[in-house]
């Protein structure tokens, strides 16, 4: 069995109907690809198959023999943040991080396409991948960032908001005492 | 209006999440990410009967066991109990059985594929007797609660209106992406070391001591890269890491658990489900003069955290409204079902819908805007809860209900869809308001005594404490509150791994105590740590006054060395420098654990919610067009990571609103345990979540902070029964709004 993973060529010898899944974390030692539910829900075992986003527990490595396989370790091989993973970790996009390595990849698989970052282009990019910590609302602004312009400074306007300084102890001063912005 | 210093710094500012660069590059190591030498895989022999006595364990005679290792009951050195509260549930269950999911025996085997096919040949018998599956039905009450203030008989003898509702919410499942994962490595020393996804390392780490009768010593509890929890890896890690210790001590190598999803489901705890009865009585000008109220939650199989689930419950009950007169009753029972835990909110997100759903239904019936009701009987300062505390700082209750008036529009959009008649989709807006006590319930502080601090290092600091970042950021606050403290850049200060053996007892990651409780205390130690490091500065360079500012040690205005220097001096001259210290509850600030009366928490976090949706009366399906949360914690420490509390937490009060359910066969059986039919949200089911931070300072909370994880979690879900209730004008008193519950509050009505 030989595929090209991360652009190297891995040769591996395991059952046919072992799943990619775990050919990638236990022959191959990638662990950044992660299991959530075993059947294809939640996307955090996403990876690319000749550039094509799967769910990597359900497929058998037999089905990827010769193919391209790119998981969350060959995004930024040179180990340098991509913009895409530096808007995650600056936007707050990943939070507990289990479903991040496949929201990674299915956001990288989305910025390929070239598709104009709407929020909707980008919920539907990700709507196989769940997230149970950020509500989502930080990883689509992340992606949009990281597609240039697109959902930055211009779209968020009615966003954002930042934080406002109550009147705490009742004086009298006023409710909103000032506001900060983001 | 009281200033909190603003000395540019770390604190109200958002540096890039210290675990982020490792979890965006599949670099952060999780449980099952861990390989230890010699592993074997431990797997769970269940009960399959929600009740019944076990009268024998079956081991199939013609299956090879030889490279097996398997445990009962007989096995466990110390006590068969999973050490808690009321250490009721057993660790592994030898005669009665309480609910389907029981642990009954255990197995582990190197070859994963044998371990499956090991659990096929063990049968375990059991006489099958009647469960009590409706917990209005069960007659063993594990707690009941009672707040009582005024006459509540007087308020209804003086009630122009007398308002009744029953409100029903069902179980709610944490899903965190990582199901429940252990590592137990048995010791040379006869102890344990455990490695796990967990939020509550002394929890285990006092487990282990009774079941396996260790010292302390011989225990170390760590955790590891934490997938999620939200109170789901808050008690029950110890019930896995009990079976992975009795494993690994009888195979005497270690053995690796990691729960299937649909294991995680069925057997792990969830929200408990509660029926709650609220009868109010009100004048006719919408005042709020007295609420009866009747809450029974159901706390499964064993008492585990129930009591103060239901404590914390009851004492949100009243919302954040004045009552003049009240009585509000709670009992948590028993029912043959998995036990129901901690899930963010713990115990409030049911009495919060109660509540609020009947403010709804009292604007209804009074023909008054609901804003208007809540605006009018709104708590203030001084004003006082139905446990007799009084409110005497960081009350937001007014001005996070006009922010998220204003922010969301809602007088013209209530007026312009009240105007709306179509036949097929219909549009409303609602509000919801919610407060939530910071910090352990009552005298759960003062009880706990929790110790944190920091260590001086050649660079700058570490800070020390068992609190767990378990996503929601606790090592990226932590740091920026000791280096604002100290006086240096937060990317020289790092933060230990929690671990029993080398931490001090910070207390659990739970109950919106990290930043007040942990991070107040860490940052308490760290001024006494700069005060020490000034002294020896002022000492070693002659000076007077000394302060660090942005890393540098100055005397007036002249540089005298960069702290790394001061640092590496003082520990070469004078050895190792640790700072604990000792958490204190603000004077003042007193509960009656026996009269259940007095300051419950030392403050409140306040939050409004406005939900606007269109319910499809074709499909009885309710779409959200647009949510608002306008949340006041004291103070946001790292903004991007609280706006990330409040979003993460709104869309799980989405999924218990709308989506979210369980369902049981009549044998006490979970029926859907998989992603696949217990659905959570996705980026396409919620919009987009705007949030606004009030800050309102809580004067004994580091830099003014309160807590805030839980608040986002309390008030989404009635914010969508009354934005359902605008658009339709039937009111759903249940969870989730589904469509079937949808159509039913509308054929009911006609």
């Amino acid at each position: 069995m030989k595929f090209t993973v991360n652009g190297e060529e891995r040769a591996v010898e395991v059952a046919p109907l072992k799943r990619l899944l775990d050919v990638l974390r236990e022959d191959l030692g990638l662990t950044g690809t992660k299991e959530g539910c075993g059947e294809g829900e939640c996307g955090a075992c996403s990876v690319l198959v000749d550039g094509e986003l799967v769910d990597s527990c359900l497929v058998p490595i037999c089905q990827v023999e010769g193919a391209q396989v790119l998981t969350v370790e060959g995004i930024a091989p040179s180990g340098q943040l991509t913009p895409l993973q530096r808007a995650f970790v600056e936007r707050g996009g990943a939070q507990c991080g289990i479903c991040t390595p496949g929201m990674v990849v299915a956001a990288h698989c989305f910025l390929a396409s070239g598709q104009p970052s709407t929020n909707e282009a980008v919920r539907e990019a990700i709507a196989g991948n769940l997230c149970r910590c950020t509500g989502y609302t930080k990883i689509v602004e992340a992606i949009q960032e990281a597609a240039g312009g697109a959902g930055s400074a211009g779209e968020k306007a009615g966003r954002g908001f930042g934080c406002v300084y109550v009147d705490g102890d009742g004086d009298g001063d006023g409710n909103v005492a000032r506001s900060r912005g983001t | 209006m009281k200033q909190i210093e603003l000395e540019p710094g770390a604190v109200g500012r958002s540096p890039p999440r210290k675990d982020g660069a490792d979890k965006v590059t599949g670099r952060a190591r999780y449980l099952d990410d861990l390989t230890f030498p010699g592993q074997l895989w431990g797997r769970t022999v269940r009960s399959h009967v929600a009740h019944g006595r076990i009268r024998g364990i079956a081991w199939d005679p013609r299956f090879d066991w030889s490279d097996v290792v398997r445990v009962t009951a007989a096995d466990i050195p110390g006590e068969n109990i999973v050490h808690l509260i009321e250490d009721d549930q057993p660790m592994l269950a030898h005669d009665v059985v309480r609910h389907r999911e029981e642990p009954i025996a255990l197995v582990a085997c190197a070859d994963r594929e044998k371990l499956e096919e090991a659990l096929g040949h063990v049968k375990v018998d059991i006489e099958e007797l009647l469960p009590v599956l409706d917990p209005l039905q069960s007659t063993h009450v594990f707690k009941k609660y009672r707040i009582e203030q005024g006459s509540i008989e007087e308020a209804f003898a003086r009630a122009h209106r007398i308002v009744e509702g029953t409100y029903r919410v069902g179980h709610q499942e944490q899903m965190y992406i990582e199901p429940q994962a252990i590592c137990a490595l048995p010791r040379e020393d006869g102890g344990v070391t455990i490695y796990g996804s967990m939020q509550c390392p002394f929890y285990v780490h006092r487990a282990m001591e009774r079941l396996l009768k260790l010292d302390g010593s011989h225990i170390a509890v760590i955790q590891v890269v934490t997938g999620g929890g939200f109170g789901g890896k808050e008690d029950y890690p110890s019930v896995i890491a009990g079976h992975a210790a009795l494993l690994a001590r009888k195979a005497g190598r270690p053995v690796k658990m990691v729960y299937k999803r649909e294991e995680d489901v069925a057997a792990t705890t969830k929200r408990h489900p509660a029926v709650m009865k609220y009868r109010s009585a009100v004048a006719a000008d919408g005042a709020l003069l007295g609420l009866e109220a009747d809450i029974v939650m159901d706390g499964g199989a064993y008492v585990t955290l129930s009591p103060v689930v239901a404590s914390r419950g009851v004492l949100h009950a009243a919302g954040a409204y004045r009552w003049p007169h009240a009585r509000i009753d709670c009992r948590v029972v028993m029912t043959h079902t998995p036990p129901n835990g901690a899930f963010r909110g713990f115990g409030v997100p049911q009495t919060m819908f109660a509540v609020e759903t009947q403010m709804e239904k009292i604007a209804h019936e009074l023909g008054m805007d609901p804003l208007e009701l809540r605006r009018k009987n709104a708590l203030q300062l001084g004003d006082v809860l139905p446990t007799g505390q009084k409110l005497t700082s960081s009350v937001s209750a007014r001005e996070v209900l006009d922010a998220a008036a204003a922010r969301s529009d809602y007088a013209r959009k209530r007026a312009a869809y009240s105007r709306l008649n179509d036949v097929h989709k219909r549009r409303g807006i609602g509000l919801s308001l919610a407060l939530h006590g910071a910090g352990f319930t009552g005298s759960g502080e003062v009880k706990l005594k929790a110790r944190a601090g920091v260590e001086l290092t050649e660079r700058g600091a570490r800070v020390l404490s068992i609190s767990t970042d378990i996503g929601q950021g606790t090592i990226t606050a932590f740091a920026q509150m000791a280096a604002d403290a100290l006086g240096i850049p937060v990317d020289d200060v790092e933060v230990a791994d929690p671990d029993t053996s080398r931490m001090p007892d910070s207390g659990p990651t739970v109950a919106s105590r990290t930043i007040m409780v942990v991070g107040g205390t860490v940052t308490k130690a760290a001024q006494a740590m700069a005060r020490i490091l000034q002294s020896f500065a002022a000492e070693t360079w002659g000076a007077s006054t000394v302060e660090c500012v942005s890393g540098v040690f100055r005397a007036g205005g002249r540089a005298l060395a960069p702290f790394a220097a001061v640092a590496r001096r003082y520990l070469a001259e004078r050895g190792p420098l640790v700072c604990i210290e000792q958490y204190q509850h603000p004077p003042g600030i007193e509960w009656d654990d026996k009269a259940f009366r007095g300051d419950a928490y030392p403050c409140y976090a306040w939050a409004a919610c406005a939900v606007e949706v269109e319910v499809d009366l074709d499909t009885y399906e309710v779409s959200l067009l647009d949510v608002l949360q306008v949340a006041d914690a004291g103070k946001a420490v790292h903004p991007v990571l609280a706006e990330g509390q409040v979003e993460g937490g709104t869309v799980q009060a989405l999924g218990y609103a709308l989506l979210e359910e369980h369902f049981w066969s009549a044998k006490g059986q979970l029926l859907n345990t998989r992603m696949q039919n217990y659905l959570i949200p996705t980026a396409l089911d919620v919009p987009v979540v705007r949030t606004v931070l009030l800050e309102n300072p809580y004067p004994s909370g580091p830099y003014g902070a309160k807590g805030l994880g839980e608040l986002p979690m309390d008030g989404p879900a009635p914010a969508v029964a009354a934005a359902v209730l605008h658009a339709i004008g039937r009111l759903v008193p249940e969870l989730p709004l589904s469509p079937d519950r949808v159509m039913r509050a509308l054929e009911n009505a006609s």
